[in-house]
């Protein structure tokens, strides 16, 4: 167990974390890594791209079924895709009743006390937009994940939400081992994106890690449910994350514990850049058709 | 008492905050002092959230409704919705006496709870609710209501109990009563009680309609919860004098009683702690007016039934004279008998939010003094009121802590202790006569005319036992 890296996905909901991820797991699985991939997220698309699966079957909802997770084993809740990569979602609840949060702490407890990390090199936790309660923080907490890697881009709520989640890792990173990885910027194509990541993670006292250019060859791999690795495998995009998978896999133990800014700060970033104008007072809460 | 009494008791106190962390003495220090006589209150705070650290006595919302206000209700079911443990723990542990057969068309004795799983908090427990109310509508075809008691995952995970609640009652015509008393909301019981009493108005009476046949001497009497016969012992009294009780509220109560309430006369209020919300919104809305009242102790009881009488004709007035008479020669057989052993004997009280000031009249009727006296969860008016009791000197201490109780009783060295269990065993071990005051020690009831004559057996007994004298350790020559 000693060589095992646990390393977990975070970011804003919709930033393409699930398919930064898999992407990137797809291409360490071809550097014949073994790996094993925990959805935690109550939707359950964190496995698609690699079951070539609508969804697959989640731990919340074979408990469910079977009464508890006492009784459930390991090959029930395990699917098996794209180059030997194991999949578990951990489900949860529908939007609005009970507790996804603490449905992330029952799969986490119930796959590691099945030993569901045996034999595999890399553990990634995909986990839901926001650290919004202790169940979603349970792959940062002691001994679960050694690095996070936030997926983000140049649009301010991402940035925000990358500082945010970054106060979660500073949260837990004194008393268990977690540390940020780095940033991995998912491009949207605003102004100046490559250097504001940089600076925000210069900020956070991280490093942005790679910086995946938009590629419509991603879209045409996940009408297929396919990584890109898989689909187009020679394509430009999958070289992007075939260098990603590289530069995590020699990222082992350069973690660092982040150093999380405040909105002001945050602000102050973006004038920086000139993305927002400095003593622009008169544009705050109006409408397009007021300017 | 004398300005020795007085500086003692300054200096106790005193004492016992040296003992604390300089934040935590002053915070306590507001909960503790000496009663003045002639001051509006006994001049601390109360209700206010316990310090972490000590050892408080309280309880928790869900104590205060599922316990307290409406577990006695004994034609309905009442369902402890969550894990299995505050139903489990808490069952059995008030001596609520009812009538009926348990299981049949009486509840009270029953722990009935959803036993929430892990997936029931994944997922949410509204489905399992809702198979449950049906599984106890088969069960139980008798009962005429449930009620649905918050515990507090409930309200961490937002269950909809209230749109379960209004689907089922039109699925089975019975009434069913959703109540957010989960445990940690409020400081103590007493938000349970409140909650508790909201409920009652807002899914009992607003929706009930009795037609029943009213009379000019309709009482109910409210806030007895029959702690071993205490209401039955009460509800005697009224009768002789002349009242008919409509409804007991909540002690071998039952919700077609709850609904008859709305067209009393008047309403009797025994625990105000628990019970005043729910007066008050009667006497708004219906135009009952309320009128608190005690029965322990035969000074109190007679002025209690006077003052009951002073809201009705000559009829139920010489009916009130009639039953203080009638029992006048027992009262005085009691007295004679146990005044002479009991005498000048000193009691502390720490009980819940209406006793410490409403036994002192029964202690003081067979020669006895209250010395100390404090409440788990009352509040500023119950301070207020309990200055109609005690006597200038008297020690006052609001949400006692384990620590303070100790030193108290070890310097004030009372004849009694009256507390609860959790207490009882601490004193007794100290050398110290105790009686629990919450259950009545498993006897009662102490209510009334007959429950007085218990009360005073039984606190000769507990004073004046034998086994005192047979404390002294061996090595102690």
């Amino acid at each position: 167990m000693s060589g095992l890296r646990q390393i977990a996905f975070y970011g804003k909901g919709g930033i393409g974390k699930s398919t930064t991820s898999q992407n990137t797991l797809a291409a360490l699985a071809e550097m014949g890594q073994k790996i094993l991939i925990v959805g935690c997220d109550p939707k359950a698309d964190s496995t698609r791209l690699i079951l070539h699966a609508k969804a697959q079957d989640t731990v919340l909802s074979l408990a469910a079924e079977a009464g508890s997770v006492e009784d459930l084993e390991l090959e029930d809740v395990l699917r098996v895709g794209y180059r030997d990569i194991r999949c578990v979602e951990s489900g949860g609840p529908e939007p609005g009743v009970g507790c996804a949060g603490r449905g992330v702490i029952t799969a986490i407890n119930f796959l590691e006390e099945n030993g569901a990390y045996d034999g595999v090199d890399y553990v990634s936790y995909d986990v839901l937009g926001d650290v919004v309660c202790g169940g979603f923080a349970m792959p940062i907490r002691e001994n679960k994940a050694q690095e996070i890697y936030i997926v983000m881009s140049g649009e301010m709520m991402a940035m925000y939400a990358a500082n945010n989640i970054s106060k979660g890792i500073l949260k837990y990173a004194n008393a268990g081992g977690v540390r940020l990885g780095g940033l991995i910027c998912n491009e949207r194509q605003t102004d100046k994106e490559w250097e504001l990541a940089d600076a925000l993670a210069t900020r956070l006292g991280t490093k942005l890690i790679h910086f995946v250019p938009r590629d419509n060859t991603v879209q045409h791999a996940e009408l297929r449910r396919m990584t890109v690795l898989e689909y187009d495998p020679a394509s430009k995009q999958a070289e992007e994350y075939r260098q990603l998978a590289g530069k995590i896999h020699a990222n082992a133990g350069n973690g660092t514990i982040p150093t999380p800014i405040t909105m002001e700060e945050l602000e102050d970033l973006l004038l920086e850049f000139g993305i927002m104008q400095k003593e622009d007072e008169s544009i705050i809460g109006k409408a397009a058709s007021a300017a | 008492m004398s300005a020795d009494v007085k500086t003692r008791n300054q200096e106790l106190i005193q004492e016992v905050l040296a003992a604390y962390p300089e934040k935590a003495a002053k915070k306590r220090a507001k909960h503790l002092n000496v009663y003045e006589e002639g001051k509006p209150d006994c001049g601390v705070k109360s209700n206010i959230k316990s310090l972490p650290g000590v050892m408080t006595i309280r309880g928790c919302a869900y104590a205060g409704s599922k316990g307290v206000v409406w577990g006695p209700i004994k034609d309905m079911v009442h369902i402890s919705h969550g894990p299995v443990g505050c139903g489990q723990y808490s069952w059995g542990t008030r001596r609520n006496y009812y009538g009926g057969t348990t299981g049949v068309n009486s509840f009270v004795g029953m722990q009935i709870t959803s036993d929430f799983q892990e997936k029931d908090i994944v997922f949410g427990g509204d489905k399992k609710l809702d198979k449950m109310i049906d599984e106890i509508v088969t069960l139980f075809p008798l009962a005429n209501g449930l009620s649905i008691q918050s515990e507090c995952p409930i309200g961490l995970i937002g269950d909809d109990i209230e749109a379960v609640a209004k689907r089922k009652t039109k699925e089975i015509g019975k009434t069913i009563v959703p109540v957010r008393c989960e445990g940690f909301r409020g400081v103590s019981q007493s938000l349970g009680h409140h909650i508790a009493n909201d409920q009652v108005r807002d899914w009992v009476l607003d929706k009930a309609e009795s037609n029943h046949e009213t009379g000019p001497y309709d009482v109910a009497i409210i806030g007895d919860y029959n702690i071993g016969g205490d209401a039955w012992s009460s509800r005697i009294l009224l009768e002789e004098m002349g009242l008919r009780v409509v409804a007991q509220w909540s002690g071998d109560g039952t919700l077609k009683e709850m609904e008859k309430t709305p067209k009393v006369k008047l309403n009797l209020l025994h625990c105000y702690r628990s019970m005043n919300y729910i007066s008050r919104h009667m006497e708004e809305k219906y135009g009952i007016p309320w009128v608190e009242y005690n029965f322990f102790g035969p000074t109190k009881i007679a002025a209690s039934l006077r003052e009951i009488a002073s809201h009705f004709d000559d009829k139920i007035k010489e009916g009130a004279e009639k039953v203080i008479a009638k029992y006048q020669p027992m009262v005085d057989a009691v007295i004679a008998k146990y005044k002479p052993r009991l005498d000048k004997k000193t009691v502390m009280l720490y009980v819940g939010g209406l006793r410490p000031r409403h036994v002192v009249g029964a202690y003081e009727d067979l020669g006895m003094e209250v010395v100390g006296a404090g409440y788990e969860f009352a509040h500023g008016d119950d301070y207020q009121r309990t200055t109609h009791y005690v006597k200038d000197g008297t020690l006052i201490y609001d949400d006692v802590t384990g620590f303070e109780f100790e030193k108290f009783a070890e310097k004030l060295q009372p004849d009694l202790v009256g507390s609860g269990v959790k207490e009882k065993y601490i004193f007794q071990k100290m050398g110290i006569p105790f009686r629990q005051m919450h259950s009545w020690d498993y006897s009662g009831p102490y209510h009334g005319y007959d429950g007085f004559a218990i009360f005073a057996r039984d606190m000769d007994m507990a004073i004046n036992s034998p086994v005192w004298g047979m404390t002294k350790a061996p090595w102690k020559k």
